[in-house]
């Protein structure tokens, strides 16, 4: 195997981790092609320390005459340090990690060699496909249709091979309004409001360009949305400035005058670099023992995830909705997604969420390999990474906060996507559209995290205790105090985040003590 | 009343704080006891009370379109703005709350109009419900080091202390009375809290009168008293909980800290808390903060920094955890005092006993620690909540304060109390709501002049029979005595958004955790008794048991809330009903 060109030591004996909420343990540490495991000698701990290498983000080291300390920061911000015997057996050590962490063939990586006994590659890969989740919508029926017209990725290299557009509007058409729209991302539905017949749409950008190209097509099919006595709102996630300024490189806005009955409105959101620093900031803020909560809060991070409800409370008051960005991979479908567990309490179950995941997210072509290539602690130069998947659970955290029985899933779901996403067995997150996953075999070689995800036991992990479904949608407030630093998350390698798990643990437990059955206890109280 | 003068007017607007909603329309009515808010304009009967004495600052602002606007702040930071259509009746009105919200005697005050209907065993069993001295009992006073002595039984050594002071043993009298004439007010060195565990005790006195240069014999024994009544440690703590800088300033003053010299075996440390007018206009200042009209993002949070609350509150929690640490790890004594070491002490001590103490995190733990470091060591409730008319320079949310840091441990240990935020807010309201007579007065010399305990009620019987409200689900006694060791990073240190927003429901997690657990509980609790009762009919009409009798006799199954789930059984249910229409204003609103 080629690893091992990159592994010159393989294994130190006597290395010292130290790690949070352990005692520091001498034991050997052992480098494989995509692990580093650690095992204790002394075996009181049977099972050893593994660490994924692609979870590293940076490595520090400290080499000294005798021996030496590598300091590993983790994207899931855990910090871990290596006291290693041995001046070259530490540099070896390091740079074998250095090498093996930031390798980027996607069928290089772990999940392509990850074989649980529980899962096997003959199932389906993910869990429902455009066509299977058109035909539960019956509703939508009449009006809406799934267009194979990207079936060969020909129409647009990042959408999934199926999309549902309005009935009305040929494949022909679509080629068309595609060729108008960045990556021919044309406008998709992404939800359909039963109640009020209103839809979500997105798409990126139409490339109107500095001369106000028009495109008919396009036209008619956002006009197909309404019906002429309706009014819908484009969500444009850039200020008016910035769409202004997009037009001299080819892109734009949908011009009033073209679009009869829909109307621009211009709400930024931060995405790309701006998000990237304000993770980074926000961590480095969380580990400066003197800053205050509100210091905390100011940073950037905050801005972004109270922007995102200001964005979704214009977003739905009985209309339909097209929102867009730029490209349409990012803020896009941060909003669509959001608004969609407000509204429709079929995503707001375990299932249903990750099943919107999948649509919005995986599906709907978010580049996660180019987003999540580095997390807050990396010292390379930033290409194209942005923590919008990580803001996505954020906001998503803050709305469980808000309404903790509405949500069928738990803050440990959230907490392992957040994981998952930067360095995971599965292949959910690897590539950046559905056609590189194909290309490079991802469905048939690796397994699916959500599938693995909705498994009986782990089900009971992820599941919230508390919930109780309600029909309603759940406006969360939106004033700053409602807003709270996500302590499980950027605290979570912390004593304070230990007391969290057990008050979860405890809910748990009190829960289903209330939900036994009445005539268990009295049985076993006459046994 | 004489200071009503309108007691009714109609057509008045309530305007809501946040939203642009259109104003709610009704009647104001003031009573003797309440200002009252009953909503004309919506179908449903909605009522808004406010107990007089919760009113803090009523405010006349310049007409608008719509009438006079009427701006009234509480001490439970409850804000309400009515618009009157008159200037008359808002005149009225305004100068009726200015009355009623601060009489100018402490008779006046609503606990002793207050009749909940009990007569006067139960007036006087509820005033023998939570008694400090039997505190000093369940610490295994008096034991080898300590003893009780009523060397105060007459308010003599000291006017503002208790009458049962602990003292250690080999303190002679002398040593005692001329130590109480070298400190402020006579406030002389006593036991606060004695940890069994480490011998290590917690003593809390007023500041030396050392000046630039005096010095007092008695009092440097009585400090080596107190060092030598724990025999696991050479050394002992001096804790001055103020600014340095101010301690030096009250030296010219002739009076100040102690001289490391003169003492033998001391660690003098200062934890620079600051003093209660900074605390006012911090509270002020955050206050503001909470008012803004739909803020940003970064105005809210410049705001919330720029107030320093936060920072004070964890001045507080340092200097407790800095005193639980000595006493706990260090096994070391520890003598804690500000100026007058009825602020910052009584602070600072009671959260030192929370951390090293479960019992403290218990329901009633909590009501035996306030009656002890707060109620009878003389903190002075009447100046600093401003109860009656008088200077406004002595009202300091300094008891606020510590319930706030109380309430920053919950949020870092779910588990680790026995009580809820409900019940902290439930205190809070009724510190200043006057209608029981336990935070009335300066002093227990104060409150027996007064004769309270003839004349009021004592608010601990009442929250204990509500308590199956205040009850935390998650709390595990199973953590025992473990000593908590709070984080007090400043980032742990969050807005308290359910005391200082509590009436701005829009800005509360929409769903509660708590309140739901408590249904659920609440259910199983019901079910598993009718599952009982019914088992029980069957079993009788098996002929498997014979009587009634056996079954009372036998042990009450274990249920899910070991401590407190049988039903406290009362007399007086009557009591309670009536409690909860006066109780109205703490709701804030409620329907009829």
């Amino acid at each position: 195997m080629e690893f091992s060109e990159h592994i010159k030591t393989a294994n130190v004996e006597d290395v010292v981790l130290r790690r949070p909420f352990y005692q520091p343990t001498k034991g050997t540490l052992c480098v494989t092609g995509h692990h580093l495991i650690f095992s204790n000698r002394g075996g009181d701990s049977a099972r050893p320390f593994l660490l994924l290498l692609r979870n590293i983000d940076a490595i520090e080291k400290r080499p000294s005459v005798s021996s030496g300390t590598i300091t590993l920061k983790c994207k899931d911000l855990c910090v871990l340090q290596l006291d290693i015997p041995g001046m070259e057996e530490c540099l070896n050590i390091a740079s074998s990690i250095e090498s093996l962490s930031s390798l980027e063939t996607v069928s290089e990586m772990y999940p392509f060699f990850y074989r649980p006994p529980f899962l096997s590659l003959q199932d389906q890969w993910g869990l429902s496909s455009t066509e299977q989740h058109y035909a539960q919508m019956k509703e939508i029926h009449d009006g809406w249709r799934v267009s194979q017209v990207n079936r060969d990725y020909s129409v647009s290299p990042s959408y999934p091979p199926a999309v549902i557009v309005p009935h009305s509007i040929d494949d022909e058409t679509l080629v068309k309004a595609a060729r108008f729209r960045q990556g021919g991302r044309f406008p998709v539905l992404c939800y359909y409001h039963r109640e009020t017949g209103t839809v979500i749409m997105r798409s990126s950008q139409p490339l109107s360009g500095a001369n106000r190209k028009r495109c008919r097509e396009d036209e008619l099919l956002l006009q197909a949305v309404i019906d002429g006595s309706e009014l819908g709102y484009i969500i444009d996630t850039r200020s008016s400035q910035q769409a202004q300024q997009a037009r001299m490189t080819g892109g734009g806005f949908e011009s009033k005058s073209c679009y009869r009955g829909w109307k621009r409105l211009h709400r930024q959101l931060e995405k790309g670099k701006v998000l990237q620093e304000s993770l980074i900031k926000l961590v480095e803020a969380c580990g400066d023992q003197s800053h205050s909560i509100a210091m905390l809060m100011m940073t950037v991070w905050f801005l972004c995830s109270i922007s995102c409800y200001h964005v979704i409370s214009v977003v739905m008051d009985g209309h339909s909705v097209l929102v867009h960005g730029s490209e349409g991979t990012d803020t896009s479908l941060l909003v669509s997604s959001l608004a969609q567990l407000i509204l429709d309490p079929d995503s707001r179950t375990l299932a249903g969420f990750l099943g919107l995941l999948e649509r919005e997210w995986v599906q709907a072509g978010h580049p996660f390999q180019q987003r999540c290539a580095h997390s807050a602690y990396s010292h390379v130069r930033l290409r194209h990474e942005a923590p919008v998947f990580v803001l996505l659970l954020d906001c998503v955290w803050q709305l469980a906060r808000q309404f903790p029985l509405a949500m069928g899933f738990s803050e440990p779901l959230l907490l392992r996507l957040a994981k998952e996403v930067y360095a995971s067995d599965y292949g959910t997150f690897l590539c950046n559209s559905d056609q590189e996953r194909c290309v490079t075999g991802v469905k048939e070689r690796t397994h699916c995290l959500f599938q693995s995800l909705l498994r009986a036991n782990e089900r009971q992990h992820y599941s919230n205790p508390l919930y109780e479904r309600t029909e309603l949608a759940i406006w969360p407030s939106i004033q700053p105090p409602s807003l709270q630093l996500w302590k499980g998350l950027f605290l979570q390698w912390t004593d304070d985040a230990l007391h969290l798990v057990e008050a979860q643990k405890v809910i748990q437990n009190l829960v289903s003590q209330c939900h036994r059955p009445l005539n268990e206890k009295v049985e076993n109280t006459d046994g | 009343m004489e200071h009503i003068l309108t007691p009714k007017v109609e057509e008045v607007q309530l305007l809501d704080r946040y939203t642009a909603k259109k104003p709610a329309i009704g009647t104001l009515y003031l009573t003797a006891t309440h200002l009252i808010f009953v909503e004309t304009s919506c179908n449903t009967r909605k009522e808004t009370w406010i107990i007089h004495h919760h009113i803090a600052t009523v405010e006349k602002l310049p007409l608008t379109g719509t009438g006079y606007p009427l701006n009234i702040s509480c001490k439970n930071f409850h804000v309400v703005h009515f618009v009157i259509p008159s200037e008359r009746y808002c005149q009225d009105v305004y100068h009726s709350l200015l009355r009623l919200s601060q009489p100018a005697k402490l008779e006046d005050l609503f606990a002793f109009l207050y009749n909940p209907k009990q007569d006067e065993d139960d007036r006087r069993n509820g005033w023998g419900f939570i008694d400090s001295a039997m505190d000093f009992k369940r610490m295994g006073l008096p034991n080898e080091f300590w003893e009780l002595t009523d060397l105060n039984k007459n308010y003599e050594l000291c006017s503002t202390y208790h009458s049962e002071l602990g003292i250690p043993k080999t303190a002679r009298k002398d040593t005692v009375l001329g130590s109480a004439k070298f400190r402020s007010r006579g406030r002389l060195p006593t036991l606060s809290y004695y940890h069994k565990e480490s011998n290590g005790a917690i003593c809390r006195c007023s500041q030396p009168l050392s000046g630039i240069s005096a010095r007092c014999l008695e009092d440097e024994e009585m400090l080596q008293a107190i060092s030598r009544a724990n025999p696991n440690s050479t050394f002992m703590y001096v804790v001055d909980t103020r600014p340095k800088l101010n301690a030096m300033a009250n030296r010219a003053a002739g009076k100040g800290y102690e001289n490391a010299d003169n003492y033998s075996n001391i660690r003098f440390q200062f934890v620079g808390i600051e003093n209660i007018h900074v605390m006012r206009n911090s509270l002020q200042k955050l206050l503001e903060v909470c008012a803004m009209k739909s803020p940003t993002m970064s105005d809210y949070l410049t705001g919330l920094e720029n107030s320093g609350w936060l920072r004070h509150i964890k001045a507080v929690m340092d200097a407790g955890v800095f005193l639980a640490k000595a006493v706990a790890d260090e096994k070391a004594s520890v003598l804690v005092h500000c100026s007058d070491g009825w602020d910052r002490t009584a602070q600072v001590c009671s959260l030192a006993s929370i951390l090293l103490d479960n019992f403290y995190r218990t329901i009633k733990g909590l009501m035996v620690l306030i009656e002890k470091e707060w109620i009878s060591m003389g903190h002075k409730f009447t100046q600093r909540c401003g109860h009656v008319d008088g200077d406004p320079k002595e009202v300091s949310p300094v008891f606020t304060q510590f319930l706030e840091c109380v309430w920053n441990l919950m949020e870092q240990y779910p588990c680790g109390f026995e009580y809820n935020e409900k019940y902290l807010l439930e205190i809070h309201n009724h510190v200043y709501s006057c209608q029981f007579g336990n935070f009335i007065g300066n002093c227990q010399r104060e409150r027996e002049e007064m004769r309270l305990k003839e004349k009021t009620f004592s608010v601990w019987p009442f929250l204990w029979e509500n308590r199956q409200q205040y009850i935390n689900p998650l709390y595990k006694c199973s953590l025992g005595r473990e000593v908590l060791r709070p984080s007090t990073l400043p980032l742990n240190f969050k807005f308290w958004c359910g005391m200082y927003n509590h009436f701005d429901k829009g800005m509360q997690p929409k769903q509660s955790i708590l309140d739901h657990l408590l249904t659920i509980i609440q259910k199983r609790v019901e079910g598993e008794k009718k599952m009982t009762d019914f088992q029980r009919k069957l079993a009788v009409m098996d002929g498997v048991l014979a009587d009634e009798c056996t079954l009372k006799s036998r042990p009450p199954e274990q249920t899910l809330m070991p401590p407190v789930s049988v039903a406290h059984t009362s007399k007086n249910m009557q009591i309670k009903e009536e409690t909860i229409i006066q109780l109205a204003p703490t709701a804030g609103s409620k329907q009829i």
